[in-house]
C-alpha cells in the first residue's frame, strides 16, 4: 500500500517570505498523522497546499496519489476536512447537514439515506435528527462536524483543531471516533494545541519557522530530546523560532 | 474587588439558560480563573461585570461599584479584552494605543511603565495595521490597550485560546507580572492545565460553579484513589480497560490511562490486561490534575 500523502521538498513563498521549507515526509493509509507548530510556523499553508487550495512555488506532492499541481480537483474528492472555525450550517437540522454535506460529495439518494442512519446510529443521535444544529451543545456539534467530514469515505480527513474549545469529556470522545475512524482505514491529519492529544497520534511533525523540525513516534520523540512528555518536546523545539503569530 | 450575587442570565426568552445562580467573590490583587468549555457562560460572566450586559437577577460589585447603578464608574476602572479582537483593524498599533488612552482621559506616556515589557515587543510595527497583525501581537496589543489606562481589574476572556504552548507560558509570564504590580486580574481559559497558574479557579460548565477554590485543595478534594495506566496501546488498552468488570471510570490521559475503581483496593486490572493481550501495562497511584477534578464533577 504506497502512501496517502508523499511530500518531496514542498515550498510555498509569499515574496521574500518562505511559509513553508522544503517539506519532506510521507503519511501511511491509516495512520493518525498529529501536525504541530507554533502559531505561525507554516502549519496552515501547507495543510492548504495538501488539500489542493493553494498551488505550491517548488517540490513536489501527492494526496491520495494526485498531483497537488495538476489534479486538485480529484484530491478534493478524497479528502474530507473539518476545522473548528467552520463546520456545519447552523440553520439546518442534523439530518439536513448530513444530506447537504454527503450531497455535495456526489452521494445518491440511495446511499445517502443508509449513511444518514448509519451516522445517527454511531453517534447516538436518533432523537435529535430533526434539531437545528444550533441548539445542540457544542461537543456534540464537532462530533456530528467529524462523522460528516467522513461520510463520503474519503481517504484522509485533515482535521484542523478540531477540539478546541470543547469541554474534557467529550475532548476525548472526539479522540475515540478519530481512532475509530483511523481502524476502518481512514488517515488522520491533525493539528492541535492539547499536548495531551499529541500522544495519541501515531506520528508527530513539529513545524518551526516552515520547516519540519522533527518527525516521529511521541515515544520516540520524548525519548530523543530526553524529556517525558510532548509538551516538553514542543517547547524544546518552539522555544527559539523567530516566526510567531499566525 | 469582585462580588456576585446570585446572578441569573437567560437567552433567547429564557430558553437558554446562560448563567445559573452563580455567587462569589474575587479579593484584591488575585489572579482568578474562570475554567470551562465554551458555552459554559464564562463570556455572559465578562459581559455582565464588565457592565455590557444586564443580568435577570442577582447582583454584582466591582471594585466596590454595582454593576448597574455605577456603571460608568466601572467602565472608567477596569480593562477588558474580549475573546474575539476588537481593536479598530484600520488603525495602525500606535493610532489604537494612542485613541485608547484618550477616551480614557489619558495618555500612553503617563502608564506607559505598565505596558512597556509587552509594547516592546510590537513597538518595531507600530506603523502596520491592527487588522494586517498575526494572532500574538494581536493578543498583545489587545492587552496594551486594556492596560493605558491603569485598570484596577483586568478582565481577559480566552486570551489563550488557540496559541501555542510557547506563546501561552510567555503570556502567563506577562500576568505574573501585572499581578505584581498590584492589578487584580479575572481570566478565563478552556485549558484546564492553565488552572495550576491561578491563585484561585472556578470550575464552570453549562453556567453553573462545579468548584471554586485554590487548585491545590480542587486537587485535594478529589474523592478517590486515582490510577494511571500505561500501555503502549492507548486506545486498545481503553476499549479493554473499560470491560473490566471492577471499572468506574477510564479516560485517555495522553500517553496513559486515568482510572478508577469501585472497590479502591482492586488490584486486578493488570491481570486482567494481561489477559487481553497488553503484556506491558503497568499500573500506579497518580495525583489527580485539574482536568480530572473538573471530569469527576461532570459525571456527578
Amino acid at each position: 500500500m504506497p502512501p496517502v500523502i508523499i511530500t518531496e521538498k514542498l515550498s510555498k513563498r509569499f515574496g521574500d517570505f518562505i511559509a513553508a521549507n522544503e517539506l519532506t515526509f510521507q503519511v501511511e493509509k491509516g495512520e493518525i498523522f498529529g501536525f504541530l507548530g507554533a502559531n505561525g510556523a507554516g502549519k496552515t499553508t501547507a495543510m492548504r497546499m495538501l488539500c489542493g487550495l493553494l498551488v505550491p512555488s517548488s517540490g513536489k506532492a501527492t494526496v491520495a496519489g494526485f498531483d497537488v499541481y495538476k489534479q486538485t480537483e480529484k484530491i478534493k474528492r478524497k479528502i474530507g476536512y473539518m476545522s473548528q472555525k467552520f463546520s456545519l450550517y447552523d440553520d439546518l437540522t442534523v439530518t439536513e447537514n448530513i444530506r447537504f454535506y454527503s450531497g455535495i460529495y456526489g452521494m445518491n439518494n440511495k446511499q445517502i439515506g443508509k449513511k444518514t442512519l448509519e451516522l445517527l446510529g454511531e453517534l447516538q443521535m436518533q432523537n435529535e435528527a430533526r434539531t437545528l444544529v444550533s441548539d445542540l451543545p457544542l461537543g456534540w456539534k464537532q462530533k456530528l462536524a467529524f462523522s460528516v467530514s467522513i461520510a463520503h469515505d474519503p481517504d484522509i480527513v485533515f482535521l484542523d483543531e478540531p477540539t478546541s474549545g470543547v469541554d474534557p469529556v467529550t475532548r476525548r470522545q472526539f479522540w475515540e471516533l478519530i481512532y475509530r475512524a483511523s481502524e476502518k482505514g481512514v488517515t488522520i491529519f491533525v493539528t492541535t494545541h492539547y499536548m495531551d492529544e499529541a500522544e495519541y497520534c501515531n506520528r508527530i511533525s513539529i513545524m518551526v519557522d516552515g520547516v519540519i523540525a522533527a518527525l516521529d513516534s511521541p515515544s520516540n520523540l520524548e525519548k530523543k530530546y530526553g524529556v517525558a512528555t510532548m509538551e516538553d518536546v514542543f517547547y524544546k523545539l518552539a522555544r527559539n523560532a523567530k516566526r510567531k503569530g499566525e | 474587588m469582585i462580588t456576585l450575587n446570585n446572578l441569573k442570565k437567560t437567552f433567547d426568552k429564557g430558553k437558554v439558560t446562560a448563567l445559573k445562580d452563580i455567587s462569589f467573590s474575587v479579593e484584591q490583587d488575585e489572579l482568578f480563573g474562570l475554567i470551562g468549555p465554551d458555552g459554559a457562560g464564562k463570556t455572559t460572566l465578562f459581559r455582565i461585570l464588565t457592565t455590557l450586559l444586564l443580568a435577570d437577577e442577582g447582583a454584582a460589585t466591582v471594585n466596590g461599584f454595582d454593576v448597574v447603578k455605577d456603571y460608568k464608574k466601572i467602565r472608567s476602572c477596569v480593562g477588558y479584552m474580549p475573546g474575539k479582537f476588537s481593536l479598530y483593524q484600520d488603525l495602525t498599533i500606535e493610532e489604537n494605543l494612542n485613541f485608547f488612552a484618550t477616551v480614557f482621559g489619558t495618555t500612553v506616556k503617563e502608564n506607559y511603565d505598565l505596558i512597556k515589557d509587552i509594547y516592546l515587543q510590537i513597538e518595531p510595527f507600530k506603523n502596520r495595521r491592527a487588522g494586517k497583525l498575526s494572532g500574538g501581537m494581536k493578543q498583545k496589543l489587545g492587552l496594551c490597550c486594556a492596560l493605558i489606562h491603569k485598570p484596577v481589574v483586568l478582565f481577559l476572556d480566552e486570551p489563550t485560546t488557540g496559541v501555542d504552548v510557547v506563546s501561552r507560558k510567555e503570556f502567563w509570564e506577562m500576568l505574573k507580572k501585572l499581578k505584581k504590580q498590584g492589578i487584580t486580574i479575572v481570566v478565563s481559559t478552556p485549558y484546564m492545565d492553565e488552572a495550576n497558574l491561578c491563585d484561585r479557579i472556578a470550575l464552570i460548565q453549562k453556567g453553573q460553579i462545579l468548584s471554586i477554590d485554590t487548585p491545590a485543595k480542587i486537587i485535594q478534594s478529589y474523592p478517590e484513589p486515582l490510577y494511571a495506566i500505561k500501555s503502549p496501546d492507548i486506545f486498545k488498552s481503553l476499549e479493554d480497560t473499560r470491560t473490566y468488570p471492577g471499572i468506574s471510570s477510564c479516560f485517555a490521559f495522553g500517553d496513559a490511562l486515568h482510572a478508577t475503581f469501585n472497590n479502591s483496593s482492586d488490584k486486578g486490572i493488570i491481570e486482567y490486561l494481561h489477559s487481553k493481550g497488553h503484556m506491558d501495562a503497568s499500573l500506579e497511584t497518580i495525583t489527580p490534575g485539574i482536568e480530572d477534578c473538573f471530569i469527576h464533577l461532570l459525571k456527578n
